[in-house]
């Protein structure tokens, strides 16, 4: 089975993945989708309300819209696998990936759909502190922090969403934020604005984590005076932002100087034949879960059109 | 049910601490993705290798004490007991490779 060679694989499972894998079901192209042993869904399972994806005017839980996706690219004969891709050779005519158990899978084209990671601080005792009191994930670890103090790194929608979230549980919430205003929505930054158990430190970095078993608390510098002063907190979340997950693509596909895969203008294709990208893997402006879909649906559509060309050959 | 059982903040000590194998607790929640993802994920380990290693699930909704006792503030948390002292612990999900890795010296 595994020797066959299908006509497209998809790797990812964001709303792009997904949407890519609805159109080319449809298009009776039987992807094989690689969801991600752990990420499957993508980023948008680990968020709370989506009040901005269109069709859902009362707003829709992440996991629910992402859940919903799988089971639409399932109805059109997807054939959904939940594992990672762990190693890819994607230069010649067949494309060839590997799965995390170490089985060959071939396809006459590829969809890049992975998507990103969160971004660390990259400071001391980071990692040692990671499920400590550092967390990336509001809507798993939240729980654990009710009546204390907590603050929240990040100024965008995310890390908004983060803070607004934890106010259920915290006592107090102090957005950590390198600029003076936020950069989230208007509508996201009011409602922070707005919370009496969130607070902010403007223009200001963490530089230090203390604690031992757990965290303790952490140093904020301010980037304008270089002032450093003591935040006694006993959870911080880190929502700073996302990079590129590229790493499988280095040497093959092009990559911008950040890693994000560069496509064509007007085009989801890349440097190489027959290999598509989509989703926030591309997409350095937007990042959003419509324009992820959106690509997601054009990724499929060109995979799509290259196929019938191939197969008239 | 598969091959793991649940553990409650009640029977931890009888069915953890107490225990001859070594027994990996899972941390997990309704409301926590990842704790989803890994689930599938140890249930295969547990029919693989349960010879060797039990693995109990313990939701830290119900259970908040047990959670709280040994300082779980992510999850997934995965502790491994021995002799009724953590042995091991993985925070995070991880994909069944990792996983095993991780638990290479149990099983």
């Amino acid at each position: 089975m595994s020797q066959d060679i299908n006509d497209v694989i998809i790797i990812g499972s964001g709303p792009a993945g997904y949407t890519a894998a609805i159109y080319a079901a449809r298009a009776q192209l039987k992807p094989i989708v690689f969801e991600g042993a752990v990420t499957a869904g993508g980023a948008l399972m680990n968020t709370t309300e989506v009040e901005n994806f269109p069709g859902f005017q009362d707003g829709i839980m992440g996991p629910a819209l992402m859940e919903n996706m799988r089971a639409q690219a399932v109805r059109f004969g997807a054939n959904l696998i939940t594992d990672d891709v762990t190693a890819a050779n994607l230069t010649g005519e067949i494309k060839t990936v590997v799965d995390g158990e170490g089985r060959e899978y071939k396809a006459h084209s590829v969809i890049l759909a992975t998507g990103s990671s969160y971004r660390e601080l990259g400071i001391d005792n980071e990692k040692r502190l990671s499920g400590h009191g550092v967390s990336w994930c509001a809507t798993c670890d939240g729980f654990f922090f009710r009546d204390q103090d907590i603050a929240v790194v990040g100024g965008g929608d995310s890390a908004v969403e983060e803070a607004t979230f934890l106010t259920r549980f915290a006592k107090s919430v102090t957005m950590i934020h390198r600029r003076d205003e936020l950069r989230a929505s208007k509508i996201m930054a009011e409602r922070a604005h707005n919370d009496p158990k969130i607070s902010f430190a403007w223009n200001s970095e963490v530089t230090e984590l203390q604690g031992d078993a757990k965290l303790s608390g952490v140093t904020i510098r301010d980037i304008n005076t270089g002032e450093t002063r003591q935040l006694s907190v006993t959870g911080l979340f880190v929502a700073i932002g996302h990079d590129p997950r590229s790493e499988l693509l280095k040497g093959q596909v092009d990559l911008d100087p950040q890693g994000y895969v560069l496509t064509g203008v007007g085009t989801t294709a890349t440097n190489l034949s027959g290999v598509f990208a989509c989703g926030d893997l591309v997409d350095h402006t937007y990042r959003q879960a419509i324009t992820a879909a959106g690509t997601g649906c054009s990724a499929a559509l060109d995979a799509e059109r290259f196929l019938s060309n191939l197969h008239s050959k | 049910m598969g091959a793991t059982a649940a553990v409650t903040d009640a029977s931890f000590a009888d069915d953890v601490l107490m225990s001859d194998k070594p027994v990996l607790v899972d941390f997990w929640a309704e409301w926590c993705g990842p704790c989803k993802m890994i689930g599938p994920i140890l249930e295969e380990i547990a029919a693989a290798h349960g010879d060797k290693i039990t693995i109990l699930k313990l939701n830290v909704d119900e259970n908040p004490a047990t959670a709280a006792n040994y300082g779980v503030t992510s999850i997934p948390t995965m502790n491994v007991y021995q002799n009724g002292e953590i042995v091991k612990q993985i925070i995070g999900a991880k994909p069944k490779a990792a996983l095993l890795s991780d638990l290479a010296e149990f099983i």
